[in-house]
């Protein structure tokens, strides 16, 4: 018999209810443990898909009120029993109810459990429960909408549609070589090479958007750099809607690089922000500013702060030609002062310019846009297949891989048999994308991948 | 009035392609055979076309032999013409098709049984069959009763035979046979569930009734490259082929008369080849097409009587003899044997193992089209296994068990018993994932050590196998090592190949590599070139011009056989096992995998289930 899971299936720290989720044959049983309902009625008396308001007590002592649902075997979630409790969140109250599940007979829920069980009673299938962990871990909203796309099956009839065409090719080659009395028309290179040509086209294009799909879900690693005092605290403050950034009118007293996670339109953002970009011949300071023009190089989008007010020099041209080939957005702002800034030379230096006013907020907006066209989060259309996990990734670029062998096998004169094994290597690889052929590597890499609580 | 014939070790039951290696395959291990057939002078018939081989059927009768069977031996003793199919399309799906002489064939086939030491052919009728303590009772319809330790059912279309010409239909074997009328109930009883198959045959004409002049005329390939890997002497074409077409009248006669078509009234509810239509099928399936191909084929050096390939049907004899008249070179043709379909009883091939044995019956086998198959060389294929599995398995000897990225053999087998057949069987290239390893030059490689192990080999011929390996390892290792350096000559041959010249030494292998090239465009500058046999350079040449692709096979062979090295328990009920769907529950049972990858293979079972048996399994 499994054992009774338990665990807290909404984020930590966030929301104002928490819900803790058992599954198991005893979960019922579990939860009538720690859970007194105002009627008097015990859990275990309930049907599946009922509510009951009560009390949560641990060895008597009353930790919180909550409500409790029902899901009876095999209608819930996971195919099992599975009581939820929705308790009033804070960290502390949450993590001394599940304590009190535990303490009476459940386990802690391992990484991905809930939707483990899911899978294994045949709930959902295995593209569906990959969706389900990008649902969880999915940070922008844009992300969250795409990996329900995917929970829909849009992933899933975009490969459907290449599969197909591919399959076409390859029953024509097949039937062509087992019947060659049959007069089955030639198949015709010029046709089997468009054919594989769109397919391969398909498969880049998703591969792509994996890429920026990625960034969208993960976060855009994002640099806001700028001389001092030119308002990068303030605009990252702005951003991240908490004072985390030490703001000072003293030049120089950001020093270290703090990350924060916001979401600004569509993408997220991993802000950091840094030193202000100086020459200086503080030692302290100077360690900060090295590091800042390291991390230019090596981030996703930098969001260059300027000063409306003031005029360019010689930190703001070095800090220019470092932006080349960097996707990166100039913000001017304090544009609610008089601007007597070279707005065409950095124009000249950097295709995205926006003006902004970091303390009343005007120009946001302009700067949301400017970011998601840059990150290419403008083009991420949520509403076409994207493929959402690193396992869709790797049987796509197999497929595309072979795909490619297909081509140099008809370009370089080879046989079409030699076409035909590639082809089908294409349509095995994105038949084990859409789980309609898995491996245990399969099954064990996406099970390792899952996320405490669903 | 029945009485004690004898005990023996096998029986089988029919003496057509499947019975024939069956009983031959288990004499020669040793074990004292009885080969049954209904009529003495039905053994090895060819009912349908007077042909062996074709795509993927040409790789079977190259695997059959190479493992020490007899058909492709026999069909080189009575070639009329030899054929390498697919020419040009790749060495994956190179096949060899001969035209045979259909009576040679069946009494060559005969002589042999004759002469095969342990083994005794009978013409009787089966009639009943009985689990007796330590194997099996065999009921003949005289009332001889025979007791063996295994029996191997290959009854081919007798068992229930019925045939169906038009409004016309009666119960018998193909031919003209009487058929199998007892033994089905006799399974029935042990409790196999039989279902009805059909298939069907052309009408045969007379030579001199067909105007040829008109027709295309089809040869066969000189020199003829034999099937049997123990062929030394040169066989030449003796016959040509003719092709002709259907037309518009054609069609429009059998859909005036479709109705009367024994397939479309619903008379026949057995199911027929999706992939070997009636004509009657094909032009209502495909009825935009406008013609069909048919070759027309001589049955044999001693009779006039010739096969229309590719004209089966079951419609009445007055109007196969109009549609057969419509047709361009058979306008005054007469029609000797009128085509027909037949109807016979077979097994769900589900309900076997791997070695082609009932998981249920311990000691009862099956092969050819009683399990679900069509075709001689998939019948020969299966009958070779069966016979070999039930010689090993009374000298209580591991089983021997082909998988699918050794041969073409193993992939038929465990498409049957894996999959199953919801109609007649008929292997081709595309059934294989692996066909740039499992091809026709290299079935000796394949299975000749395996072979040798079963016992089917003999000492000079593995003797032979090896040298010839030997010369293949140093012809291999010496394009290697030889370095052609450029010359006028080489450059001039390079060019006119339209490929580019070379300007320092290149490595002879790197040459026949290129796609333009080949062993024989290169043999003037080849100087140093040993005479060797020419399968040998063809095996090379392929090994080397595919070395890319074979790779990549070879990497899937291995994903598989990881797949396949995961045993599971052969008594297992699924229903046990908690996670698994119902569906896959009842098709686990039935088919009962010995493996992860085999239960893969199941329609009806699900990645989520082999998840679920992958995590049963690390229990």
């Amino acid at each position: 018999m499994e054992k009774t899971i338990a665990a807290v299936s909404t984020p930590i720290g966030t929301g104002g209810i928490s819900v803790i989720r058992i599954s198991g044959d005893d979960a019922v049983q579990i939860a009538d443990r720690v859970f007194v309902s105002v009627s008097g009625k015990k859990l275990s008396e309930l049907k599946g898909y009922t509510s009951a308001y009560g009390k949560v007590y641990d060895k008597g002592e009353l930790l919180d009120e909550a409500v409790a649902t029902v899901f009876l075997a095999p209608h819930s979630y996971t195919g099992e029993n599975v009581v939820e409790l929705s308790c009033h969140g804070g960290m502390y109250i949450t993590s001394q109810v599940l304590r009190a599940i535990l303490d009476s007979g459940a386990v802690t829920a391992e990484a991905g459990e809930f939707t483990k069980r899911a899978f294994l009673n045949g709930k959902i299938d295995l593209t569906e429960s990959e969706a389900v962990m990008d649902i969880i871990s999915a940070k922008g909203r844009a992300a969250a909408r795409s990996a329900i796309g995917i929970k829909e099956g849009r992933l899933r009839r975009e490969i459907d549609d290449v599969k197909s065409s591919l399959i076409d090719s390859a029953a024509h080659l097949s039937a062509w070589a087992d019947y060659p009395e049959e007069d089955i028309p030639e198949v015709s290179e010029d046709t089997l090479c468009e054919n594989i040509t769109n397919a391969l086209s398909k498969l880049n294009s998703l591969i792509r958007g994996y890429d920026i799909g990625k960034s969208v879900k993960e976060g855009i690693d994002t640099l806001i750099i700028g001389k001092p005092n030119v308002g990068k605290s303030t605009l990252m403050n702005f951003l991240s809607g908490s004072e985390k950034s030490i703001v000072t009118d003293i030049p120089g007293t950001t020093r270290d690089i703090i990350e924060e996670t916001v979401v600004l339109g569509n993408v997220v953002l991993l802000l950091s922000d840094t030193a202000g970009l100086r020459d200086t011949d503080n030692p302290i300071e100077k360690i900060g500013v090295e590091r800042a023009k390291k991390r230019v190089q090596s981030c996703g989008l930098v969001l260059a702060v300027f000063d409306a007010s003031r005029k360019l020099d010689e930190n703001d041209y070095s800090m220019l030609e470092m932006l080349s080939d960097v996707p990166s957005v100039a913000v001017i702002n304090k544009s609610d002062l008089n601007s007597v800034i070279d707005v065409d030379y950095i124009k000249s230096k950097v295709s995205e310019v926006v003006f902004i006013s970091a303390v009343t907020g005007d120009g946001i907006d302009n700067l949301i846009s400017a970011v998601e066209k840059i990150t290419g989060a403008a083009e991420f259309d949520e509403n076409t297949a994207v493929l959402s996990t690193e396992r869709q990734r790797e049987c796509t670029i197999c497929a595309k891989n072979a795909l490619e062998d297909a081509l140099s096998a008809l370009n370089g004169g080879f046989t079409l048999d030699a076409v035909t094994v590639s082809l089908e290597e294409a349509i095995q690889a994105l038949l084990e994308l859409t789980g309609e052929r898995v491996s245990e590597v399969v099954v064990h890499g996406v099970f390792s991948k899952f996320c405490v609580g669903k | 009035m029945s009485y004690f014939a004898g005990k023996y070790d096998v029986a089988v039951i029919g003496a057509g392609h499947a019975g024939i290696e069956a009983a031959l395959a288990s004499a020669r291990l040793g074990c004292k055979t009885v080969v049954f057939t209904i009529n003495m002078d039905a053994v090895g018939n060819c009912p349908c076309n007077p042909s062996i081989g074709g795509t993927a059927k040409g790789h079977l009768v190259r695997e059959i032999d190479a493992l020490g069977g007899e058909m492709g031996k026999t069909a080189d003793e009575c070639l009329l013409q030899m054929r390498m199919l697919n020419r040009g399309k790749g060495p994956a799906v190179h096949s060899l098709r001969a035209q045979i002489d259909r009576r040679k064939y069946s009494e060559v086939m005969k002589h042999k049984l004759e002469l095969q030491e342990n083994l005794e052919l009978h013409q009787a009728e089966i009639t009943d069959l009985e689990e007796i303590s330590g194997g099996w009772k065999a009921v003949t319809r005289m009332g001889a009763e025979y007791e063996v330790k295994a029996v191997i059912i290959a009854t081919g279309t007798y068992l229930g035979g019925r045939i169906y010409i038009g409004e016309l239909n009666y119960e018998s074997g193909p031919d003209g046979i009487f058929p199998a009328t007892f033994l089905g109930a006799s399974l029935k009883k042990l409790g196999l569930s039989l279902r009805r198959f059909k298939t069907g045959t052309p009408a045969r004409v007379l030579k001199s009734s067909i105007d040829f002049s008109d027709l295309e005329e089809q040869k066969g390939d000189e020199p003829v490259i034999p099937f049997s890997y123990e062929t030394e002497e040169q066989l030449n074409n003796k016959v040509v082929c003719h092709i002709s077409w259907t037309n518009e009248n054609t069609k429009k006669i059998i859909l005036d008369n479709i109705h009367r078509s024994p397939l479309y009234s619903g008379m026949i509810h057995g199911v027929g080849p999706r992939y070997c239509p009636s004509l009657e099928d094909k032009i209502v399936r495909f009825s935009d097409k406008e013609r069909h191909q048919l070759f027309i084929e001589p049955c044999g050096e001693n009779t006039e009587e010739m096969y229309l390939q590719g004209m089966s049907s079951s419609l009445p004899e007055e109007v196969q003899l109009k549609f057969y008249h419509s047709i361009k070179g058979l306008e005054n043709a007469i029609v000797m044997r009128p085509a027909y379909a037949i109807e016979y009883d077979c097994v769900d091939p589900l309900q076997m193992n791997n070695t082609l044995e009932f998981i249920d019956h311990p000691g009862l086998y099956g092969a050819g089209q009683f399990n679900g198959s069509s075709g001689y060389e998939e019948a020969a294929a299966q009958g070779l296994v069966a016979g070999i599995n039930a010689a090993l398995k009374i000298q209580g000897k591991d089983p021997m068990i082909l998988d699918r990225a050794g041969s073409y053999i193993g992939t038929l087998v465990d498409d049957l018993v894996t999959k199953g057949a919801n109609d007649p069987y008929r292997m081709m290239t595309s059934r294989s994932e692996y066909r740039l390893i499992l091809r026709q030059d290299n079935a000796d490689e394949r299975m000749t050590p395996i072979g040798r192990k079963v016992g089917l080999i003999s000492d000079e011929r593995y003797g032979k196998f090896l040298k010839k390996q030997e010369l293949k390892a140093r012809e291999l290792e010496r394009i290697k090592k030889t370095v052609i350096p450029p010359s006028e000559e080489i450059n001039s041959l390079l060019v006119s190949r339209e490929t580019s010249p070379i300007n320092t030494g290149v490595k002879l292998v790197d040459l026949i590599k290129r796609p333009q090239l080949s062993y024989e465009i290169l043999s003037t500058i080849d100087k140093d070139r040993p005479q060797l046999d020419a399968n040998i350079f063809e095996q090379i040449e392929v090994e080397v011009k595919y070395e890319g692709y074979i790779k990549k096979q070879l990497a899937q062979v291995e994903q598989m056989r990881r797949m396949e090295s995961k045993s599971l328990p052969t008594d297992l009920d699924y229903k046990t096992v908690s996670g698994l769907r119902l569906e896959a529950q009842e098709k686990l049972n039935k088919v009962h995998p010995s493996n992860l990858g085999q239960a893969a293979r199941i329609s009806g079972v699900s990645p989520a289930d082999i998840s679920v048996l992958v995590i049963w399994l690390s229990k």
